[in-house]
């Protein structure tokens, strides 16, 4: 178990990146602490595996430093960093037996028997495959051979780090959950340091204390679920989290006056907006409230999800959604008013905190 | 569910049986037939029954060609797959190299059988040759004209340089087909480079390697081409494989019954030796 650093880290596939472009992961500087449970979150091709295998070691950075608990490990193999990874698609030695899948990593580095017999035992409980111990693996389904995998990455408990690359991709919705409770009960239990990464937000938020979100290469926030939420300081994130996601309309500051279309609303404080930024201004469609007070909005279609309503109505020209509760009503003449707590201000996609 | 039959369906497939009929029904039926037979020429044909097989297979002749058969692919065999796989383990998987290994590795199998055999024919001979001449000015005796040994030595090192390339490429062809992922696996499961063959490679490659060892076996064991150029069978009948002694037996003596039996046992024997191959390296598979 480590804290895990990764100083000024960069990569590009490339053997010569020129521009910045050229990298498809850009200057990543941050610590992860020990014991803790992040998740990695962002669309396919932002750069997500690609940090994951610079922590493992199976890829060499192109700049940057990787350090474990203050040691330098970055020219240090996977197996010396001793780190466990547990990859998308299900890895299994097909010619062995189940057992002997999960006996493999512990064999490899010379655990004595008992033990080995111990620990597999243990992991065949959990990932319920114990009947299935002596069979061979090439027989089993998709879900079981990853939760093969799975096992294999938790059966060494003296793991600087558990990192996950979309483990859970192959297996079907209801195992998920459990898998997902046994990932979390184990990592209470242990304190390993967790990395989990996924393009599922539902996930991310569920398993890790802290989200880290990539977008373009780049990571654009580290935060708890909350923080996510409420203050998200990229409008990638806003829409990114959130079903349906932030509404981000563009608009015009003048000190604390925010101008969209033709309606003026007034916030609390004075963002600071670099001049020739491209503003804009984010709002959650749960803090959207329709009345027949405020602002008016024409409404586009209904969607009724169960639980709540999302309507999508057109506001200043633009579509906004907005969450009305299941029992909520609809008025004839809709206009809206924005919870002026939740208002975030954008300047050039970034966000422009109330303090200064 | 109600099919409609229509018999005139079956006038498709008659293209296919009349193919099928004269490039490989009529022509195995002439040997059946000849095999049955004996004659004293114009033409004229008298019943042997199983005579010609009876005669064939308590010959010492026919056994002992069978035993050199046996032997020759054996060799070959224990030569060329694990030499194969060794060289296509250490094969560049990406850049320039791949394609100029690739060709590199072609070049034997477009070389057509007579003209390799000629080649080593040449390059073994000690008057003219380049390995012949340099073996001999370094002292080493070696003559495949007269010599046992330097015969069979010739046609396995001439056999390896022409085929291992067929094991080399359809190993290749398994090996590039292991996902990455395998690979990393092994690496975060702290696999040595031998676990990695052993458990990763040698189990993906299993189909290619079923496929080159019976395309070898059946090859090897109909090699005809290549001694009857460099050695013509000898010295004494030291490398008269059955196909050899076959056409000997067939065009040089005419003796048409025996020479139809036997290669109706030859053809029993590749068809028998295969499906026990066969059986057994892919019955592993149905036990899963």
């Amino acid at each position: 178990m480590a804290r895990i650093t990764l100083d000024h880290i960069r990569h590009a596939y490339g053997e010569k990146p020129k521009s910045e472009a050229d990298y498809s992961l850009k200057e990543v500087h941050h610590e992860w602490n020990d014991g803790g449970a992040y998740a990695l979150l962002g669309p396919s091709g932002c750069g997500k595996t690609t940090l994951l295998n610079i922590i493992s070691g199976l890829l060499q950075p192109s700049e940057g430093r990787i350090l474990f608990d203050g040691n330098d490990v970055t020219n240090l193999s996977t197996q010396q960093r001793n780190i466990a990874q547990v990859f998308q698609f299900p890895v299994i030695y097909d010619t062995m037996t189940v057992y002997d899948n999960l006996a493999f990593p512990l064999r490899n580095r010379g655990v004595a028997e008992p033990e080995v017999d111990r620990r597999v035992r243990e992991i065949l409980e959990m990932i319920d495959l114990s009947d299935w111990a002596k069979k061979t693996a090439r027989g089993l389904t998709a879900d079981q051979k990853q939760k093969i995998s799975l096992g294999r990455g938790l059966v060494r408990n003296d793991v600087n780090a558990i990192l996950f690359d979309e483990p859970l991709t192959v297996i079907d919705p209801h195992m998920k959950w459990v898998l997902r409770s046994q990932l979390k009960k184990l990592h209470r239990q242990f304190g390993f340091t967790m990395v989990y990464v996924t393009h599922d937000q539902t996930e991310a938020l569920t398993f890790a204390d802290k989200v880290v979100v990539m977008y373009d290469g780049q990571i654009v926030q580290i935060g708890t679920p909350a923080e996510l939420f409420e203050k998200p300081s990229h409008t990638f994130v806003g829409y990114f989290i959130g079903s349906p996601g932030m509404n981000v309309l563009p608009a015009s500051i003048d000190g604390s006056s925010v101008k969209i279309g033709q309606e003026t609303l007034t916030l609390g404080y004075q963002p600071q907006i670099a001049v020739g930024a491209k503003t804009e201004l984010g709002i959650r469609p749960e803090f959207i409230s329709l009345s027949r007070d405020g602002m008016p909005v024409s409404i586009s279609k209904v969607e009724d999800i169960g639980r709540q309503k999302i309507v999508r109505a057109e506001f200043a020209g633009k579509p906004i959604a907005i969450v009305v509760p299941e029992d909520g009503e609809i008025p004839a003449d809709p206009r809206v008013t924005f919870d002026p707590a939740a208002i975030n201000i954008y300047a050039d996609s970034w966000r422009i905190g109330r303090e200064g | 569910m109600n099919k409609t039959w229509n018999n005139k369906a079956w006038f498709m497939v008659l293209p296919v049986l009349l193919l099928v009929a004269f490039s490989a029904v009529i022509p195995l039926m002439t040997v059946v037939n000849y095999s049955v037979q004996d004659t004293f020429g114009n033409n004229q044909f008298f019943w042997n029954g199983v005579g010609w097989f009876s005669d064939v297979l308590e010959s010492d002749r026919f056994w002992q060609a069978l035993g050199r058969n046996l032997l020759f692919s054996g060799i070959i065999l224990a030569i060329e797959i694990p030499l194969g796989i060794l060289i296509a383990l250490n094969m560049p998987k990406k850049g320039l190299g791949v394609p100029v290994c690739l060709v590199l590795m072609a070049l034997p199998l477009l070389i057509p059988w007579n003209v390799v055999g000629t080649i080593w024919q040449v390059f073994g001979r000690v008057d003219i040759g380049l390995l012949g001449r340099t073996l001999d000015a370094l002292g080493i005796s070696y003559n495949y004209v007269n010599n046992v040994f330097d015969a069979w030595l010739t046609l396995i090192v001439m056999d390896v340089w022409h085929w291992t390339s067929l094991v080399v490429l359809l190993c290749y062809a398994g090996l590039v087909s292991i996902p990455e992922a395998y690979f990393q696996a092994a690496k975060i499961d702290g696999a040595s480079r031998w676990a990695v063959f052993r458990y990763i490679q040698l189990p993906k490659m299993k189909r290619v390697l079923l496929i080159a060892f019976l395309l070898r076996f059946m090859d090897s064991f109909m090699i005809y081409t290549e001694p009857f150029v460099v050695t013509g069978g000898g010295p004494g009948n030291s490398t008269t494989f059955l196909s050899i002694d076959l056409v000997k037996m067939a065009i040089g003596q005419f003796d048409l019954g025996p020479a139809a039996a036997m290669s109706i046992i030859y053809f029993l024997i590749i068809l028998l030796l295969s499906w026990i191959f066969y059986t057994v390296m892919t019955s592993s598979d149905e036990q899963a």
